[in-house]
């Protein structure tokens, strides 16, 4: 759901960029998720308002909420209903997060080097989804089991597609740098960010891509009749979002800590050389290792689009960070880490914006991580240093 | 292949490091069921000798022979797919990865289609390994890991064995269960092994053969009693040994 305050200032849900331009919007926005909070002194003000909310935004059916939204006084809004909402949303924005999250955590533990490549690979991920709805005319108004099919067949393509990237940057940009000093890498990485950003910028165009919502709709926990008005939305795209990244995650997990190939993934961590005496390919495990985290960051740009049905080329830094710091909060080389530091992000960042203010809520997710690093400089779940032989 | 053909032959190999000179020309053979040991001060590219082998550094001068194949410029992880094993200097256990799996670890490429059977093996040989299976290697004794490492080595049930100082920092007691071990292997199995000491005295009673290296050079070689027996041997390697 987008949030506006009033007078209708540009908003964004949870960080993301969703509107700018002054167009009117309304053609690419899901009336049902938009949500005006008006403040009024009287009836007739609000009235008012809510007149200019509905012609601004050109919808009929804009939810508006004249009840409470941060008081005068600044004092912070304490329903149930509210804070419910707040939950479900960070909770999604943490998923997406935490897909991407892994990406880094991995490629970390394995080469000890941070990708900085990889935010854009999900970039690409969305972009490639969104050009394939589009191609193959994908709509919500397809039947349920077509919508479904359409979007797994997307997800392949996609998901091969950013793989076949995420193998030929560490072939050309990384490989031939390892043994180099530390920050080679580092540059050629920034160096494959920019590339593929701009290359996305010069051949999509930098505007917003709009998307009509794919999955539109949801339950309604609140209606809006409870003390605060508010009415609390489990999207379904939410919980497609939710379960789809609950069922990666136990998959990946499983992967990495019961099958041969995770195994692999681990001893390279672990002992390189050793690996190798062991007969692991450790380039072919390295290499695996990026397409693996290329995989999830597609999923995680296909539910970003289809979550906030906007994209452009530069999703991918904002995300990139924000996966980056979530990493870094969970203890970065650590699976479970890369996927408590991303809910984590997404939810500081969500209930920073419902109840201080949006300005600062990258502020709040910086201090957080920086107070846990003082604590706790390996992350929350990052390994103990003492184990390294 | 012949009989009298060597299972590792070493010709007149050169390793650097950048363009530091770590092997001077080594040429060294073992034969399939022998007990071969290197002996040599500290710094004299034993181990360099053992991962040269194993292509991790290559050398830059010479060539290697396994079972008659030139493995010279094999990748290292190819070479260890040839039934070569090796438990290395500083055994490098998986410190996060429970004994078995670093046991499992021993068997993943090599092919191995009965790892329950090679794992049954390696809990008899040491048999403390099986009551810590679900504890992490890094948080073995020294003696545990130096076990672990042998087994691990094993399991994907290999022809050489290249075993680089695995007395080091242990308890006689052991040690002695260690040599015992590796003993029995060559005996009841057969086993080639390449062993890399620094405690010479009982490296010497194992082997059938022994090398001494200095600074990157062999400078003697004879059988194991023959080197024990010799002065020179005596005043640079036993001093103070022969515990
Ligand atoms: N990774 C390395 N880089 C540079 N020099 C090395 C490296 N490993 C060993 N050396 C040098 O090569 C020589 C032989 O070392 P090494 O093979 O470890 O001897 P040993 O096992 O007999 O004690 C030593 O001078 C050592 O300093
Ligand atoms: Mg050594």
């Amino acid at each position: 759901m987008l949030r506006f305050k009033e007078p209708f200032e540009r908003r964004s849900k949870g960080g993301w960029p969703v509107i700018s331009g002054t167009e009117k919007f309304s053609h690419n926005l899901p009336q049902e998720k938009i949500l005006v909070f008006i403040r009024g002194s009287s009836k007739r003000e609000l009235s008012q308002k809510r007149g200019l909310a509905t012609t601004f935004f050109n919808v009929q059916k804009c939810t508006l909420t004249t009840k409470r939204w941060l008081e005068p006084s600044g004092g912070l809004n304490n329903d149930m209903e509210y804070f419910l909402q707040q939950l479900i949303n960070g909770v999604t924005l943490g998923s997406i997060y935490g897909l991407i999250a892994i990406g880094y955590t991995m490629v970390y533990g394995i080469i000890g080097m941070i990708n900085f490549a990889h935010g854009d690979i999900f970039m690409v991920g969305a972009f490639i989804s969104l050009i394939l709805i589009v191609a193959l005319g994908v709509t919500a108004s397809m039947p349920l089991a077509l919508l479904i099919l359409a979007l797994i067949a997307i997800l392949i393509v996609s998901m091969a597609l950013t793989s076949v990237w995420g193998w030929t940057v560490e072939r050309i940009a990384y490989r031939p740098l390892r043994g180099s000093f530390r920050l080679a890498p580092l540059i050629t990485a920034i160096g494959a960010s920019i590339v593929l950003q701009n290359f996305v910028q010069i051949s999509q165009g930098a505007r917003n891509k709009p998307l009509q919502p794919l999955i539109p709709g949801g339950f309604t926990l609140s209606d809006g009749s409870g003390d605060s008005g508010f009415v609390v939305q489990l999207s379904y795209s939410q919980i497609l979002i939710i379960v789809v990244t609950t069922v990666l995650m136990i998959g990946f997990t499983t992967l990495i800590n019961k099958t041969s190939l995770g195994r692999a993934q681990r001893s390279c961590e672990q002992d390189r050389k050793m690996a190798s005496l062991l007969g692991i390919n450790v380039d072919r495990t390295i290499s695996l290792t990026f397409v693996m985290g290329a995989s999830l960051a597609s999923v995680a740009g296909l539910m970003f689009l289809i979550y906030y049905g906007v994209i452009d080329f530069y999703i991918g830094f904002l995300a990139g960070v924000k996966a980056f710091t979530a990493a870094v909060l969970g203890g970065i080389g650590s699976l479970p880490g890369a996927m408590l530091g991303g809910l984590l992000i997404g939810l500081i960042e969500t209930f920073w914006s419902g109840y201080f203010s949006v300005e600062y809520k990258d502020v709040a997710a910086f201090s957080i991580l920086a107070i846990v690093l003082i604590f706790m400089p390996e992350g929350l779940l990052g390994k103990p240093e003492v184990e390294k032989v | 292949m012949s009989a009298s053909q060597p299972l590792l032959d070493v010709r007149n190999v050169e390793t650097h490091y950048g363009k530091i000179i770590a092997l001077r020309g080594v040429d060294l053979t073992v034969n399939e069921g022998e007990i071969v040991t290197l002996i040599g001060a500290n710094g004299a590219g034993k181990s360099t000798l053992m991962m040269t082998i194993c292509g991790s550094p290559q050398a830059s001068s010479g060539s290697i022979f396994y079972d008659g194949e030139d493995i010279t410029r094999l990748p290292t992880h190819l070479i260890m797919r040839k039934s070569i094993a090796q438990s290395p200097e500083g055994r490098r256990i998986f410190p996060r990865m429970s004994v078995l799996e670093n046991l499992i670890m021993g068997a993943e490429t090599a092919g191995n289609k009965d790892v329950e059977e090679s794992l049954k093996k390696a809990y008899d040989l040491f048999p403390r390994l099986k009551e810590r299976r679900n504890q992490r290697g890094g948080t073995l004794s020294g003696g545990e890991q130096q076990m672990l490492a042998i087994a691990r080595a094993l399991m994907s049930k290999p022809r050489l064995l290249l075993l680089d100082e695995p007395s080091l920092g242990l308890a006689p007691l052991i040690v002695k269960q260690i040599f015992d071990a590796i003993r029995d292997l060559n005996r009841t199995d057969g086993l080639t092994v390449f062993l890399v000491e620094q405690n010479a005295y009982h490296a010497l009673k194992l082997a059938h053969r022994g090398y001494v290296m200095v600074n990157g050079k062999i400078t003697m070689s004879g059988t194991g009693k023959e080197l024990l027996a010799r002065d020179d041997v005596k005043a640079a390697y036993l001093e103070g040994g022969g515990h």
